[in-house]
């Protein structure tokens, strides 16, 4: 009879437990599909652009609701968040003697994420806020 | 640091290749779509953060954003090339990107074809209405710009 392993996979926990590094990628892999996703869309309602004011203003008034702003926000902060993960990414791959300053990198972006995200949710809150009352 | 993943053959794993996850490619397609990914990402920081910031947040965001405000940016030879740019730049990394993923959770070889090939043609499809619009709009056929 074979000799099975005695681990089980719960012994090696989460797959994400080992390293902040794991969740970056996985937030840069679901931001980067957020945007695209968007972008699908974003291209074709620019695209109305081509067939005069009332086509286009019509197609960008879904964009007038509170809720859509708040997804608005949500797309922001993807792109702004999917930017600063590649360029720390970019900066690793092609200066690899970085890897052994990997945690401070990493603290360093992501205080700087979270600095540029305190300033733009104010103000697009304060948009949607404003929509939310007219 | 995770890289771009790659279901091709990568470079043998050292220890600081196993530091990084999966590393470079050694070669072919998958190394250039890798260095596309790397530059074409270093422009669109600067082009889509920019256009993300500039239409999101000053002068009440997307409220100021109607067909006139449009017909007057373009007529800026710089906007309309500015958002060319980003137009295919944008649509080449992600498409890559989308590619990327389904490579790597999608397995039985018709799926994958299938899928990628429907992302393809999604892709190239927006590049032309995209290019076409950027490129022909005229504003003047619905009366004055401003």
């Amino acid at each position: 009879m074979a000799i099975r392993s005695r681990k089980s996979k719960s012994d090696y926990g989460s797959i994400y437990r080992g390293h902040e590094g794991q969740w970056s990628w996985i937030l840069h892999r679901i931001t980067g599909v957020a945007v695209i996703l968007f972008l699908f869309a974003h291209v074709v309602d620019t695209a109305a652009v081509g067939w005069g004011p009332e086509a286009y203003d019509r197609i960008t008034a879904a964009y007038d609701n509170p809720i859509v702003r708040l997804l608005e926000l949500g797309l922001v902060v993807a792109v702004l968040y999917h930017a600063l993960n590649g360029l720390k990414i970019t900066l690793i791959d092609f200066f690899p003697r970085l890897v052994s300053r990997i945690r401070p990198i990493s603290i360093a972006f992501t205080a700087v994420f979270i600095l540029t995200l305190i300033p733009t949710a104010w103000i697009m809150l304060g948009q949607a806020w404003d929509l939310a009352r007219r | 640091m995770a890289t771009t993943t790659s279901p091709r053959p990568a470079a043998p794993p050292d220890a600081r290749e196993a530091a990084l996850g999966r590393g470079r490619p050694i070669g072919g397609f998958e190394l250039w779509t890798w260095v596309f990914m790397r530059i074409s990402g270093l422009l669109l920081l600067v082009l889509a953060v920019g256009h993300t910031l500039i239409m999101h947040l000053p002068a009440g965001g997307v409220d100021r954003i109607n067909f006139g405000f449009v017909a007057v940016r373009w007529q800026s030879p710089f906007w309309r090339t500015w958002d060319w740019m980003l137009l295919m730049l944008a649509l080449l990394h992600g498409i890559n990107g989308l590619r990327t993923i389904t490579l790597d959770y999608v397995r039985p070889p018709g799926w994958r074809f299938a899928i990628t090939m429907a992302f393809y043609v999604i892709g190239f499809t927006l590049m032309v209405l995209g290019t076409v619009i950027v490129v022909t709009f005229d504003p003047t056929g619905w009366g004055p710009i401003g």
